[in-house]
């Protein structure tokens, strides 16, 4: 029987993969071939989705981008057995991307039966809690803190840091939650992750539960992610049937259960106290700092709150220890980070490779340039609260200080590349009305601030008073900037500003405006 | 995708009691009447307070602050068309444009058949296949006008 792998992942069934499934086993059914499908994450080559493997005597041979129109000629051509076609590329982990890649946090996805424990424990699962038991909480926050891990959601604060907090600080309850709302566009990481290797983001959160002497842990996850969702439900039924979760985990009497919680399509509950008030039941509206959710967090108590990503690594970083974790990477920016490639080019998907890789080589040579095939005129790093950095700028170093010096920030890891027909004015306008939109509406700036950002765009787009319109638009992005509460209100003048500096022939253009 | 059972109180109260053991029930309770009711009325909302001993008010304002609960209920399906950042990038605030012109809609509305809602969403994680699109909770990467048209017609039949 031939093993035959069709990833469950949600941009491969955006891409027609659950029809795909059906069609191989009808056609497998209709030649009296039996194959056993399985469904895996995806191996973030994504402009292949979806991608088809399948398990050969010299290793798993790879088939994409698969339409149901094809599965017949895959059959006559014998791709049960690796055989040539035109949509092969080989054996998969000898295809270029794979192979520039230095997989950590995303070892596991694309490979593994993402429901598997067994597949999971045969590819290293289970090894970072049996030593984090092993060397016991202290020990293994200490651990968490030598490999230089910080936080993978945007502020890159260490991780470790952030638990001995939790630990030290006296209460009765202590809680895990995993912020899952990764709401930027041009991100998709955390969903692969959870579709593709959830046990991963488990394990995690046990070895953060069982280091702050916490016993209940919650996954936010946005409503738009209704894939990862069903996937993510399945890994925690899974590892509660397997004693992995529950009063006694893993033999350890230490008791740890994880639950499931969805959001209800709002940006700002990506902001970790807003996301706080929102499991409460409450408005996701933000909360004032201090207190820090590690003194007072969920319910008032002390509370990690962690990056998807973040969490998944740490089992990595038990499992292979501090110090060749620590290796990778340059200056603060330890470790390694999944980049995610997405807009307009040509291979879009997820790359995980050590910080410090230069933002051209990401844009011209791994993704290949736009899918449109026009010249690249910006990239916008780290989502709608990240800057639009022209070609100019093409040799930034993917690490957090240098692109801080660059009044940007890499945020989430997510790049979204635009050609040259892209109206900048157009896109700072977006983001201001995107920031109106998802506005929590708590402090005056952000609330305030977005909606007079929009209005004073569009006047410059209507050619009034420009020079004096982009003063004061200039004026309003430092006060948001510097008065908002959190970073939506305070980050929303990035992209504005990046997109004045480095593109301000977009703002003085009324009479094509006038035209149209 | 959401229900579309007849709202009445004594179902909304066993959906509460249901949910009353979860710390912070109030987001699994709106999920569900979601998927009972397809939105959530008034009286819900006063079920809801009683049962959480909070004000009306503040469950009122919770209701509205999320883009996902809804007070009327929407179309029998719901388009959702990104037109975040990646999906601009390839074009999508024209297509959205054109596609709700022609069906005479404005975001948020609903054909007058009704069959069909057209939402924005704020980034699908489909990034890499931009524009794409989740028609009820099923996902469509690379779309255009064609795509789109064929969702209408299936919404419709």
């Amino acid at each position: 029987m031939t093993k035959i792998y069709v990833p469950l992942d949600m941009a491969a069934v955006a891409m027609g993969a659950d029809r795909l499934v059906a069609a191989i086993e009808k056609e497998a059914a209709s030649r009296g071939e039996t194959v056993q499908i399985v469904r895996n994450g995806s191996r973030g080559m994504l402009w292949l989705e979806p991608l088809v493997e399948v398990e050969t005597a010299s290793g798993r041979v790879g088939y994409g981008p698969v339409r149901v129109k094809d599965v017949a000629a895959l059959f006559d051509a014998g791709f049960l057995s690796g055989g040539a076609h035109p949509l092969s590329i080989g054996k998969v982990d000898d295809h270029p991307w794979m192979r520039r890649q230095n997989r950590i946090t995303f070892a596991r996805v694309g490979v593994i039966d993402p429901l598997s424990i067994a597949e999971y424990e045969t590819h290293g699962g289970g090894a970072g809690l049996a030593r984090a038991l092993q060397l016991g909480p202290a020990a293994t926050i200490e651990e968490v803190t030598k490999s230089g891990l910080r936080g993978r959601g945007g502020a890159g604060f260490p991780t470790g840091i952030k638990w001995k907090t939790v630990a030290d600080a006296p209460a009765d309850r202590r809680y895990v939650v995993v912020n899952a709302d990764e709401g930027d566009s041009g991100t998709f990481a955390d969903r692969m992750l959870m579709e593709g290797d959830p046990l991963s983001l488990i394990e995690g959160m046990i070895i953060c539960g069982y280091a702050i002497n916490g016993s209940k842990g919650y996954v936010y996850l946005r409503s738009e992610y209704p894939q990862a969702a069903i996937v993510f439900q399945g890994a925690i039924d899974a590892a509660r049937q397997a004693g992995w979760l529950g009063d006694n985990v893993r033999g350890s009497g230490f008791k740890f259960d994880i639950e499931l919680r969805i959001g209800a399509g709002a940006y700002v509950c990506g902001e970790e106290t807003s996301l706080l008030e929102s499991l409460e039941g409450k408005r996701g509206i933000v909360r004032a700092k201090p207190p820090l959710p590690a003194h007072e967090g969920l319910f008032g108590k002390p509370t990690v709150v962690n990056n998807v990503l973040s969490m998944g690594t740490v089992p990595m970083i038990l499992e292979k220890g501090a110090q060749h974790y620590a290796d990778l990477g340059v200056g603060r920016s330890r470790g390694t980070m999944p980049l995610q490639i997405a807009g307009n080019v040509k291979y879009g998907g997820l790359f995980e490779t050590d910080f410090g890789i230069p933002l051209g080589d990401i844009v011209n040579d791994i993704a290949g340039g736009t899918r449109s095939g026009r010249p690249v005129r910006a990239v916008q790093v780290g989502g709608p609260l990240g800057a639009y950095l022209p070609v100019s700028l093409f040799d930034l170093p993917i690490d957090y200080e240098a692109f801080a010096a660059k009044d940007s920030l890499i945020g989430h890891g997510g790049l979204v590349v635009f050609d040259d027909t892209v109206d900048m004015a157009w896109m700072a306008r977006f983001g201001m009305e995107f920031c109106a939109i998802e506005s929590c509406g708590k402090c005056t700036p952000c609330r305030i601030g977005s909606t007079r950002g929009v209005e004073t765009i569009d006047k410059i787009r209507r050619g009034e008073n420009v020079a004096a319109n982009i003063e004061l638009l200039k004026d309003l992005c430092h006060t948001m900037k510097f008065g908002s509460l959190c970073a939506l209100g305070g980050f929303a003048p990035y992209p504005v500003e990046s997109a004045l500096r480095h593109f301000p022939e977009d703002f003085r253009k009324p009479a094509l405006e006038a035209a149209e | 995708m959401a229900g579309a059972a007849p709202y009445n109180d004594e179902r909304a109260r066993e959906i509460i009691k249901s949910h009353l053991g979860l710390e912070g029930p109030a987001l699994p309770i709106l999920h569900a009447f979601m998927e009972e009711f397809g939105h959530v009325p008034d009286a819900a909302v006063k079920e809801m307070a009683e049962a959480l001993n909070v004000s009306r008010a503040e469950m009122h304002g919770v209701v509205t602050f999320y883009h996902d609960f809804h007070r009327e209920p929407h179309g029998r399906h719901t388009l959702k068309i990104c037109r975040a950042e990646s999906c601009q990038s390839m074009g999508v605030e024209k297509l959205a444009n054109d596609f709700l012109a022609k069906l005479k809609l404005k975001w948020g509305e609903t054909t007058p058949d009704g069959a069909l809602t057209v939402e924005a969403a704020y980034c699908l994680g489909l990034c890499a296949h931009s524009p794409s699109a989740l028609i009820d909770d099923e996902p469509v990467g690379c779309i255009d006008m064609e795509t789109l048209d064929g969702i209408v017609a299936e919404a419709k039949s």
